[in-house]
């Protein structure tokens, strides 16, 4: 089985900090993956090592088969991302940037394709309003059709329904959903959503003080940790009270 | 399918269409381009037509008027590309748009490249009127010049870019703290750059410094041509191969403030 994603060793250590501390792990081609754990975990210097924002202190990353730490612009032309934390340019309306990024990851036929993607997205309404003039939950949607906008082999994504009312976040993760099976795109995402979690995810990693602590479905884990659903083995995680737990610091 | 030239300059361009967008957005950018090279250019024709008014030799007073408002139109060429490479970084500081970016396929020198070009539109869309309206005003025509303005036009741009380089790798080391320096470092820079004296009224001790500056080259140049209708080509080579020197230090301590930003995380975090 080819892996889309392999990590090994990963560390990144700041001055006094050990954020991510020897992580390996592979995501297999068209899976959608979780990277689970509370504040401070690793998760989101996790992402950004993947995506070649952080230089990692050691270890190694290979995203379809391109080394991250050598040549990652092949890599990044078949990937994107998204995150409330990063924000598109307020002043551009929601068509400016998407047929900037468009642009810059050189989508053919980029105005039919924005259009499709406003669509998708219910977005039409807003295409040519300013970024900045948006709801919270309309950014969100912009914020995920620039991450759609080169159809990626590989997604990474930080909260994708963070801000969202339940029925926007459902119809999204749908759509993530019919996406990742249509184009066989491999998703890994960085979630406080155990629902989304339960809903979308074939395997999940648990983070816990920059460790990958335990893997499994979620339906494996639910059952490991002896809890009724993923927010249960969450908690257990996150408190080191779980019997599945395998930190040392189970009760 | 498309060659790998061919997305390289798609990518420049998607830059180029993002920072033109903002302008297209907000009246108030276009005119402050437009505005302030024109006032500078006013105010100091008045002052150049004063002395050329008091100039004691005839026709000397003519030739410090041209003098002086050559250089302050050339001089604002100079301030105004290195401001179009600054603000373009800092644009998306302030939108905090760089984790984008740089997580992008976009390549740091098409970033690069991108800057300069619209550092140059920038520059030229300021200089032009300023130095249009100085012939109806002055009856001075910096075109006038002829083919030499557009080596010293060159010369003052490449400066322009290693200074916005220059500062740019200083923001993203030092943080948004440094903001200052995008428009103070090219003027802490005029006293050394001969602008509106020659090199040899400096004292002494300041000279070899003047003469490390590619810009006092431009000025001694202009100044020949006016004084003695001598176009000095050595003056233009001797701009060029310092720009080129200072132009590889830039990009070198880019590289390394990029390289530290990418190690300490902050690419992802910057915004206001």
């Amino acid at each position: 089985m080819p892996f889309t994603i392999s990590v090994k060793d990963l560390t990144k250590q700041y001055k006094n900090v050990l954020a991510v501390d020897g992580i390996s792990f592979t995501v297999k081609k068209g899976s959608i993956t979780a990277l689970l754990g509370g504040n401070g975990a690793g998760k989101t210097t996790t992402i950004a090592m993947l995506l070649g924002a952080l230089s990692p202190s050691s270890g190694s990353i290979h995203i379809l088969g391109h080394d991250m730490l050598g040549n990652r612009y092949p890599a990044l032309q078949r990937m994107n991302f998204s995150s409330p934390y990063v924000d598109l340019p307020w002043k551009l309306t929601v068509r400016q940037n998407l047929r900037v990024y468009g642009k810059l990851y050189n989508v053919p036929d980029v105005e039919d394709h924005i259009v499709k993607l406003a669509k998708e997205l219910d977005m039409m309404d807003f295409i040519d309003r300013p970024v900045g003039k948006l709801s919270a939950g309309q950014k969100t949607r912009v914020s995920l059709s620039k991450a759609l906008v080169n159809i990626p082999d590989v997604l990474l994504l930080d909260e994708p329904t963070a801000s969202l009312d339940p029925d926007t976040a459902d119809r999204i993760r749908t759509l993530l959903d019919d996406f990742r099976k249509k184009h066989h795109t491999t998703i890994l995402l960085a979630s406080h959503n155990m629902r989304e979690v339960e809903r979308l995810c074939d395997n999940v990693l648990m983070m816990k003080k920059g460790k990958i602590v335990d893997t499994g479905t979620p339906t494996e884990l639910v059952k490991r940790y002896g809890r009724k659903d993923m927010e249960e083995v969450f908690l257990d995680v996150a408190r080191g009270t779980g019997k599945g737990d395998q930190t040392g610091e189970a009760a | 399918m498309m060659t790998a030239a061919a997305k390289s300059a798609e990518r420049i361009y998607a830059v180029l269409i993002r920072h033109l967008y903002i302008l297209r957005g907000s009246k108030a950018r276009i005119i402050e381009i437009i505005y302030w090279p024109s006032v500078q250019m006013i105010l100091w024709g008045f002052i150049s037509r004063f002395f050329a008014m008091s100039g004691g030799q005839a026709g000397m007073g003519q030739k410090a008027f041209g003098i002086l408002l050559g250089a302050v139109l050339l001089w604002d060429m100079l301030f105004r590309t290195q401001l179009g490479v600054t603000l373009s970084y800092l644009e998306e500081v302030w939108a905090r748009n760089l984790g984008h970016l740089f997580v992008s396929p976009l390549r740091p020198w098409e970033w690069w490249m991108a800057m300069m070009v619209f550092s140059v539109l920038r520059a030229l869309a300021g200089m032009l009127p300023a130095t249009i309206l100085a012939i109806p005003f002055y009856g001075y025509s910096l075109f006038d010049l002829g083919l030499p303005l557009l080596f010293f036009f060159f010369n003052l741009m490449f400066m322009g870019w290693w200074l916005g380089f220059l500062i740019m790798a200083l923001l993203l080391k030092a943080g948004q703290g440094a903001e200052t320096l995008a428009w103070a470092l090219t003027f802490f820079l005029a006293p050394f750059c001969a602008v509106y004296y020659p090199i040899s009224s400096l004292p002494g001790w300041l000279q070899p410094v003047a003469q490390a500056m590619p810009a006092s080259h431009v000025f001694e140049g202009l100044r020949s041509i006016i004084n003695n209708g001598v176009f000095e080509a050595s003056h233009m080579w001797w701009a060029f191969l310092l720009n080129c020197g200072y132009m590889a230090i830039s990009m070198f301590l880019l590289q390394l403030s990029f390289n530290s930003a990418r190690k300490a995380g902050t690419l992802l975090q910057s915004g206001e």
